[in-house]
């Protein structure tokens, strides 16, 4: 055999599945936010009285389609002193950043892609950090005093609400003891319960930042159009722009997914432990299962038939999935996959919720100002932050050290948390309030010219 | 071949010559990066003003801008040192068309100027004629007048809310609004056939009589309106980011707003009590019971809680309308021709945005000599420069929104 | 439909500026004096301080060509605290300038600079007195009677928008 192909085999051996697992992941991810952004204008629409894209495909199933083709064959305008390789790089740099932090996730038991690496958190962390580096390089490669601008303050924000939500994960590792991702799961499965229960000034902490981490409302205000300076996206148009916004939305779903990891238990259902809830091992199946039927029930209705065959089509790819599903619980030589297929479908149902939650209160709350927002992440965020670290720390001393019950020392450590919470809003009322009727804003001198 | 032909190739000529020139500026203008030329602009100012003053400019073309408006904003860093408002983008010579057409012929025009709140504008035009030809037009058609224009106030106020909460980033009070506003809207399509710019109403009363489920209508939706004023006051009146944006923004005392010119709820919010439609009574307003909302700040928090509370009140006058409208002739005794007795008049009154003035001069003829209209939008414009400095870009926005203008009113 | 006016408001300023008041009349229950130009400004600020109109609800002027004094500037004063309105009338030749209102009431700063753009009629004392509707470059004033309704400035739009005007 020709010598040189025996190393590259030997490595496709050992790494054949990663391999594939991060192919899968770079075709697949970017399909997937692109349907989270039909998702979210469906959403919004259902909340705002309207239907939302109806023409494309069966209800407007393939808007994200025609969006893409759409992007794909649109002129790419490049500015004319822009830098070229940095205009070029830096949205991949973002997109690539999201996808590589999706690749230290893990849905189920066994759906890893890397091996379990023993830092899986901090490597999922400190890679999607580098969407900043793609932000920074797209402002200045636009070479405009207003996307400079624009990138900066996007920076500010993200590296400020970084720190605040980089806290409240320690929060949160401090109870799992582990950086390891299955193993911080295994962790709440041995505790039977999920670390929300445990910390949930920490888990709302990280929402918090992380809905500023992604841009989103209520801190989108560096992708507001309503504002003068120009964000950072400003000169990126066709392909370009889709990158930096499939990237936000893959951010979306790994932030989502750290979420759900640490705090909302993974892949274990509610109640992992419980004898007697075993029950709701066969949610899945049933839930899928009645989609299915709600499917089949609505299809009868549609007014065309092709939506009448894609309403079925449907129904029967639920009940596929809710076989399944189902399969491990009525076969007992199957039982060994049920972990993994429900754990994936816990997984996802927590990120979707997750997500539901941020484009829920992208569509209810006006956008913060940018000094406000700035002022809410370091005034108020971080000190909660860093507070919460100490109590959760005091609460792992006080169970370890002198053999406190874990959730008698959690609740203590959480009010305490929450007092500190309440005396630093009414602080910073106090001092909101002393500005307001401090001196009025700067009055021009009189030979200003500008009176009309 | 006679001149005119000559002529047209002349011309022909030259526009293409014109043309050329210009598309080959805006190929070059094409190349440039968009925010260039803002740089240009700033490059240029910083040696005139000093290097730490920057001009910003808020285009014509702006989501926020609400019409066609242009803001200069001189800045100090983040911080507005003052403004410049170009305006004249939507002028339409309104006023000089008028001398040039008879006084029903002209009411069709008046809807045009604030084309929010058509109704308004035609109820400030038609009494303005009436009094000056001294007819009064007879109660059934004063009742319903009020009427329509309380429904049309709600209208207006509703398209305010939703813009300016979108202009501060609330996506959804938009959609509700304009969910309440289809309702007032095809209410004035069954009155008079048009949603927008209504021409409801004729010099003298009306011309069409109340449709058969008028008075069930309007009941309808203010019995219905009551819960989603309620729900853009849960979206809105209680959220800290709301307040945070809104509260201390584009402070305008009473002082200053008298001073100004600024009338409306820009004026009862800095604190005066103060509502046409209680001082000088026009229409049927004095048969009915409404309180006059006041704000104290005089700030964009307390011009949002006047505009909802005028919403309410507006509601209650409606409710109190239909309950008794009196039967009798809709148009007062006016011939075919008008043609008034040469003087003048000036008629205002309490237009949603503020103080809408006629001011008609007549030389005897059935064209008017003179009509002047006083735009409240006009006016409360001016107040934008004091509002504004001091204030971040970002509150900009807010404090252009908080004025509720219409383009359309501002140039005529 | 004009009947001379002489109710004690009239008495009160013609007490006070004598023979600069020209005329009081009242039309249709609406009450103008017409005062002299030079004297506008001591009249304004008589008006605001003492009679306590403080608000220019509106000022306008109206062009009648064929008079000698060409325009006649208009303002309608309101006072809050009496309820009540007076529209003041001053004629104006035709190259003749207005004292500006600016520093009596501020919201006559647009309102002297709309009649400029549209009479040509200019105030001495306005801070910033130039176009506000109509481009600065601009060729004429449209509310004069002697500017037909489809004039325009031809050459302003040949330059700027690149058409050869229809009108």
């Amino acid at each position: 055999m020709n010598p040189t192909l025996h190393p590259v085999l030997a490595f496709l051996q050992t790494w054949w599945v990663e391999l594939v697992c991060g192919v899968v992941i770079i075709a697949v991810v970017p399909l997937v936010a692109g349907y989270l952004t039909l998702m979210e204008r469906k959403l919004m629409a259902d909340m705002q009285a309207r239907l939302g894209p109806m023409r494309v495909g069966p209800h407007g199933l393939l808007q994200p389609i025609a969006d893409a083709v759409k992007l794909l064959i649109k002129e790419d305008i490049i500015p004319d002193n822009a830098d070229k390789m940095i205009f070029w790089l830096a949205p991949v740099t973002s997109m690539t950043a999201a996808l590589t932090a999706m690749g230290g996730i893990a849905f189920g038991p066994s759906f890893l892609v890397a091996r379990d690496i023993n830092v899986g958190l901090l490597f999922v962390l400190g890679v999607s950090s580098m969407g900043l580096l793609g932000i920074m390089l797209g402002g200045w490669a636009s070479n405009s005093h207003y996307s400079i601008m624009g990138a900066l303050r996007s920076t500010a924000q993200l590296v400020s609400y970084e720190t605040a939500g980089g806290l409240a994960l320690i929060s949160g590792l401090l109870l799992a003891g582990t950086l390891k991702i299955r193993a911080i799961v295994d962790a709440q499965s041995n505790d039977g319960v999920w670390f929300v229960f445990l910390a949930p000034v920490a888990f709302f902490i990280y929402l918090v930042a992380s809905i500023a981490e992604t841009n989103r409302a209520p801190f989108d205000l560096p992708e507001a159009e309503s504002e003068l300076v120009a964000g950072y996206m400003t000169e990126f148009s066709g392909f370009r722009w889709a990158l930096y916004f499939l990237g936000e939305y893959t951010n979306m779903i790994v932030v989502g997914a750290v979420a759900t990891t640490l705090f909302l238990g993974g892949w274990l259902r509610p109640f992992p432990n419980v004898h007697w809830m075993n029950w709701l091992d066969a949610v899945p199946a049933l839930f899928t299962a009645a989609v299915g039927v709600y499917c089949v029930l609505r299809a009868g209705k549609q007014p065309v038939r092709v939506q009448i065959w894609f309403m079925w089509g449907v129904a029967l790819t639920c009940f596929a999935v809710a076989v399944v599903l189902g399969l491990p619980l009525l076969v007992a030589q199957l039982k060994f996959m049920m972990p993994g297929l429900n754990g994936a479908f816990w997984f996802l149902l927590k990120i979707s919720a997750y997500i539901y939650l941020f484009m829920w209160l992208r569509f209810t709350l006006p956008r913060y100002r940018f000094d406000q927002l700035m002022h809410l992440g370091w005034y108020i965020l971080i000190p909660l932050a860093i507070v919460n670290v100490l109590a959760v720390g005091v609460a792992t001393i006080l169970e370890l050290e002198y053999g406190w019950n874990r959730w008698l020392a959690l609740v203590v450590t959480t009010v305490f948390t929450l007092a500190a919470a309440l005396f630093l809003l009414r602080v910073n009322d106090k001092r909101a309030a002393e500005a307001s009727s401090a001196a009025p804003p700067e009055q021009p001198s009189p030979e200003d010219s500008y009176a009309g | 071949m006679g001149p005119g032909k000559s002529g047209d190739r002349e011309r022909a000529v030259a526009v293409k010559k014109t043309e050329a020139v210009r598309r080959q500026k805006r190929k070059e203008s094409d190349l440039r990066n968009v925010s260039d030329t803002l740089q240009d602009d700033a490059a240029q100012k910083q040696t005139l003003l000093g290097a730490d003053e920057l001009i910003l400019n808020m285009g014509p073309q702006h989501p926020s801008t609400h019409g066609v408006l242009r803001v200069k904003l001189k800045l100090d860093g983040e911080r507005v040192r003052g403004t410049e408002c170009v305006i004249g983008y939507l002028h339409r010579g309104v006023e000089k068309i008028a001398e040039n057409r008879t006084y029903q012929q002209f009411a069709p025009y008046v809807d045009r100027m604030d084309y929010v709140a058509a109704v308004s504008n035609g109820l400030g035009y038609c009494e303005a004629v009436e009094k000056l030809l001294n007819v009064e037009a007879p109660p059934r058609a004063k009742v319903i007048r009020t009427i329509m224009t309380e429904l049309q106030r709600i209208a207006s106020h509703l398209v305010w809310l939703g813009t300016h909460a979108l202009d501060i980033g609330a996506l959804t009070p938009l959609f509700y609004c304009m969910r309440e506003r289809e309702e007032i809207l095809k209410i004035f399509e069954k009155y008079c056939g048009a949603r927008l710019t209504t021409h409801a109403f004729r010099i003298g009363g009306l011309q069409y009589e109340a449709y058969d489920s008028f008075e069930k209508d309007v009941e309808r939706f203010c019995k219905d309106f009551e819960r989603r004023i309620q729900e853009y006051v849960d979206l809105l009146t209680g959220n800290s980011i709301w307040i945070g944006r809104t509260r201390n923004v584009g402070v305008l005392s009473a002082a200053d707003c008298i001073a100004l010119g600024a009338s409306g709820p820009v004026l009862r919010a800095s604190g005066v009590k103060w509502d046409l439609r209680k001082a000088q009574p026009y229409a049927a307003y004095d048969q009915y019971k409404f309180e006059i909302p006041v704000g104290t700040n005089g700030d964009t928090y307390d011009r949002y809680m006047v505009r909802m509370e005028e919403m309410r009140q507006s509601r209650l006058i409606c409710l109190q309308a239909i309950e008794n409208i009196p039967a009798g002739p809709i148009l007062g005794k006016v011939g075919k021709v008008l043609k008034p007795p040469a003087g003048e008049i000036y008629h205002s009154i309490e237009a949603p945005k503020g103080i809408l003035g006629y001011y008609i001069v007549s030389d005897g003829t059935t064209q008017p000599y003179r009509v002047r209209i006083r735009p409240p939008s006009f006016v409360n414009l001016q107040a934008l420069d004091k509002m504004a400095r001091g204030h971040l870009v970002a509150d900009v926005v807010a404090i252009i929104g908080t004025l509720d203008i219409v383009l359309g009113e501002v140039d005529r | 439909m004009q009947t001379p006016l002489d109710n004690d408001l009239t008495k009160r300023y013609r007490e006070q500026f004598g023979a600069a008041i020209l005329e009081a009349i009242e039309d249709r229950k609406q009450a103008y004096l017409v005062i002299e130009a030079a004297q506008l400004e001591e009249i304004a600020r008589y008006s605001r301080d003492v009679e306590k109109f403080d608000l220019l609800e509106d000022y306008t002027a109206v062009d009648w060509p064929r008079r000698e004094k060409r325009f006649d500037l208009v303002a309608i004063l309101y006072s809050f605290s009496h309820n009540a309105r007076l529209r003041l009338k001053i004629p104006l030749a035709a190259e003749q300038s207005a004292a500006s209102l600016v520093e009596i009431w501020p919201t006559a700063n647009w309102l002297e600079r709309e009649i400029f753009d549209m009479f040509g009629i200019s105030f001495s004392g306005h801070p910033d007195l130039k176009r506000i509707l109509l481009p600065e470059e601009w060729q004429g004033h449209p509310l004069r009677k002697d500017y037909d309704i489809l004039q325009q400035d031809t050459a302003w739009v040949r330059e700027n928008l690149g058409i050869e005007s229809g009108q």
